[in-house]
């Protein structure tokens, strides 16, 4: 079993890629991305709570960075100038760690990707050596953009952030996976195991999703669907489907030595 | 002197002192953070020999739960 996913020279097991975030404490956050077998967590930067906190449990001490790959991300960005810098804070809280999820948004209701932000903070953090991993808009030329202005991976939106919608234009998804030569990853959207599966089909190298499992009403049990999911989607992929016709003339039982 | 921390302002008794002295003054002592002094990002090797001042600002950050 040779079939890993690279990302910036560094190759994972597992293609799905979890979130942190809304889970109801450290301990449930750590049994569902041990039951999703990810390799590869996002997290936020955030204002440490000064004063209340000493000696409270963070979020490190469940999931140490030696043990995982920090993803850390610029959720809440809505300029580039503001994702470049929680991104350098970042990779000073991390010892230097290079590879990062670049998002800024355009909308608060929405969360929609502002994508003209999100290529100049792409470019400022490529040239500053940054491994850039890109939440996009499912628009091929912007994903090629992304390409050619250095990032180490694009990720499309499924759907809006937290929608759970599912893939709502797998035709675009295609497209970008079809001209894409950098790793392409579903990020956002998913809602349940059937989605991340159909991602994987698709072509998708991997999937990144964080609300599908925290806000399923047994999280531990969907991260554990998603895993199967995505394994199942990538091999379905790699075994290449039967082409799709209307109907058949061939059964898969024989014609002959039928009783009369 | 005056610094402001994370947005809110805080008054210290000491006129001077260093970033490696405010993290120890905040109960932060070994907790994993990244520290930005007047939008600069201030190195861990540098917080012994950073001095702060009157009216510095200062955005102490670390990780947390995310998607």
């Amino acid at each position: 079993m040779s079939d890993l996913l690279k990302i910036a020279d560094k190759t994972y097991r597992s293609r799905l890629l979890v979130g942190t975030g809304k889970y109801q404490d450290f301990a449930e956050t750590r049994a569902a991305i041990d039951a999703s077998g990810a390799e590869i967590i996002t997290v936020a930067i955030r204002r440490t709570n000064i004063g209340q906190t000493a000696g409270e449990p963070s979020l490190l001490d469940f999931l140490s960075p030696e043990e995982f790959t920090y993803l850390p991300n610029t959720a809440g960005c809505y300029s580039a100038d503001d994702a470049v810098r929680t991104l350098r804070l970042a990779r000073e809280l991390l010892d230097g760690h290079k590879l990062v999820k670049l998002e800024v948004l355009g909308d608060p209701n929405t969360l929609y990707p502002n994508m003209i932000e999100t290529i100049s903070a792409a470019k400022t953090l490529v040239k500053d050596g940054f491994d850039v991993m890109v939440y996009c808009s499912d628009d091929p030329i912007i994903a090629k953009q992304l390409e050619e202005v250095g990032c180490c991976a694009v990720m499309p939106l499924a759907s809006l952030i937290g929608s759970g919608m599912g893939i709502l234009n797998p035709w675009n998804l295609q497209i970008i996976i079809e001209n894409a030569k950098i790793p392409v990853l579903v990020d956002a959207g998913v809602g349940t195991a059937s989605d991340a599966a159909i991602a994987m089909e698709l072509g998708c190298q991997g999937v990144l999703m964080n609300t599908a499992i925290a806000a399923a009403k047994n999280p531990v049990l969907m991260a554990g669907a998603m895993k199967k999911a995505v394994e199942a989607g990538r091999d379905a992929y790699l075994a290449g489907r039967m082409p799709k016709k209307l109907y058949s003339a061939s059964p898969s039982s024989p014609t002959t030595g039928l009783i009369t | 002197m005056q610094l402001t921390i994370n947005g809110k302002p805080r008054n210290f008794d000491a006129q001077q002192f260093s970033v490696a002295h405010l993290v120890q003054l905040l109960e932060l002592t070994g907790k994993r953070l990244a520290i930005e002094l007047n939008g600069e990002i201030v190195p861990r090797s540098q917080f012994e020999h950073m001095v702060l001042k009157d009216n510095d600002k200062l955005e102490i950050v670390g990780a947390v739960g995310g998607g």
